[in-house]
């Protein structure tokens, strides 16, 4: 399977194949790192269809979107994964992936699974003050971060958005220079102290090994 | 929303300048606010007509079209800022010359969460609305809403949460509300953006509210049915 641009993941997604037993709904924003973990494990029986991950700036349409997608693939596979954490629903993509009778993966957004739920939790207060990028986030930081928040046409806007914020974490997928320097200018424009930690894929290789037994 | 290149406030008729400042509000133009605020006293308006036909009237238009997703959180934001500073203009004036006082609240980001973007709008249309409102800010542990609201003599404890994280605190604070024996004497509205009305059901706060607007009608319904039961009593 090829891999999708992000814009393409950004506004559409990304089809399913059709082909394979367990089929993973996912968020776009993490279509790169499912493909790596399926290439890197053999997991050929596994399909991945992403919804489009600018559903993260709307979290009240996720549960209806993943919904539709599950209905819509139910009859074609044995298993059904849905690859979003809370994200922003409230409970509500948890209750409705139980109503489905689908599993999901832990945790309330993708930073804390990159970092291991349990190990996000335990920082939970030394880092209340501090604003996440993963690698998806750092290459689509404007589409994603700043022009969402009206930062390209009022930058005057930044401190009220963002004054309560002390650092940005880059909380890093993968060893990549270019993504540091994006990930270093991007707290620069924030006006934000910078670190990048090493996640790797963090929970989402365990919920995924699972999800392929 | 409209072109401002060729209005001069000043010779507006009211009946065109109050229209104007719902569009200048709407378009976040803080010194044609400040402006406008300061014709219509020097026209002999009362401070409070001011603030509720003029701003607070313009920011529930800003209000609606938020809701029904034609404006997004930076426009808000503009907007806001606009409003707070016509009320700065008015603030002194209101208290010089009284306005209707509906009633206290407290309220507060709840603890672990820094997040104050939601509940400084509910903060600013509760005053527009003609609230008394104590911001106790950001990370509020439960001590911080309990003796405000006592020290305060608040009828009402709003608390805001953006995380999926940190919005079970306000279970928490509920609870031990309940625990001291002063859960009834105070209206509990929650809003955030992950809660929903589901939620503040299953915690046991009195409403859940989408955004400022409909938290400033709620706290007047909750109001009026409290001074009702007081009458009645």
């Amino acid at each position: 399977m090829g891999l999708p641009g992000d814009i393409e993941l950004t506004e559409h997604g990304l089809q399913a194949t059709g082909r394979g037993k367990v089929l993973l709904i996912a968020c776009g924003a993490l279509a790169r790192e499912i493909l790596a973990l399926k290439e890197l494990n053999g997991w050929d029986h596994m399909d991945l269809q992403c919804l489009p991950a600018k559903l993260h700036l709307y979290p009240d349409q996720i549960p209806d979107a993943v919904e539709k997608a599950v209905l819509k693939a139910n009859a074609g596979y044995e298993t059904i994964f849905v690859v979003y954490a809370d994200c922003g629903t409230g409970g509500l993509l948890q209750s409705r992936c139980a109503d489905l009778g689908v599993e999901m993966i832990a945790g309330p957004h993708c930073y804390s699974f990159f970092d291991g739920n349990a190990a996000f939790e335990s920082r939970a207060e030394a880092e209340m003050t501090s604003f996440y990028l993963t690698d998806f986030l750092v290459r689509q930081f404007d589409a994603f971060v700043w022009k969402p928040m009206g930062l390209d046409r009022h930058p005057d806007l930044r401190d009220m958005l963002f004054g309560n914020y002390t650092d940005l974490i880059y909380l890093a997928q993968t060893d990549d220079a270019d993504l540091n320097r994006a990930a270093i200018s991007a707290s620069e424009r924030l006006g934000l102290r910078y670190s990048r930690r090493f996640t790797g894929y963090g929970d989402l290789a365990d919920a995924l090994a699972t999800a392929a037994r | 929303m409209s072109d401002e290149d060729d209005i001069v406030l000043s010779e507006l008729p009211d009946e065109e300048l109050v229209p104007q400042i719902h569009d200048d509000l709407y378009d976040g133009l803080k010194e044609e606010i400040e402006e406008a605020v300061h014709i219509l006293l020097g026209r002999g308006w009362a401070p409070y007509d001011i603030l509720t036909k003029a701003l607070v009237e313009g920011m529930r238009i800003v209000g609606i079209d938020f809701r029904d997703g034609i404006l997004f959180v930076p426009e808000v934001l503009l907007a806001a800022n606009a409003m707070k500073a016509g009320m700065a203009i008015l603030k002194p004036l209101l208290i010089e010359t009284g306005a209707p006082r509906l009633g206290k609240m407290v309220i507060g980001t709840v603890k672990g969460d820094i997040h104050d973007i939601g509940k400084n709008l509910v903060s600013m249309m509760m005053e527009g609305a003609g609230f008394e409102v104590v911001d106790l800010g950001i990370n509020n542990p439960v001590e911080n809403y309990l003796d405000a609201v006592e020290k305060e003599g608040a009828d009402i404890l709003g608390m805001s949460a953006l995380l999926t994280t940190t919005m079970p605190y306000m279970k928490v604070v509920i609870d031990t509300m309940i625990e001291k024996g002063m859960r009834e004497e105070y209206i509990v509205l929650v809003g955030g953006a992950p809660l929903n009305e589901e939620f503040g059901k299953a915690i046991g706060a009195d409403a859940y509210c989408r955004d400022a607007a409909v938290a400033v009608e709620t706290a007047k319904d909750f109001m009026a049915r409290k001074h009702n039961t007081v009458a009645a009593g």
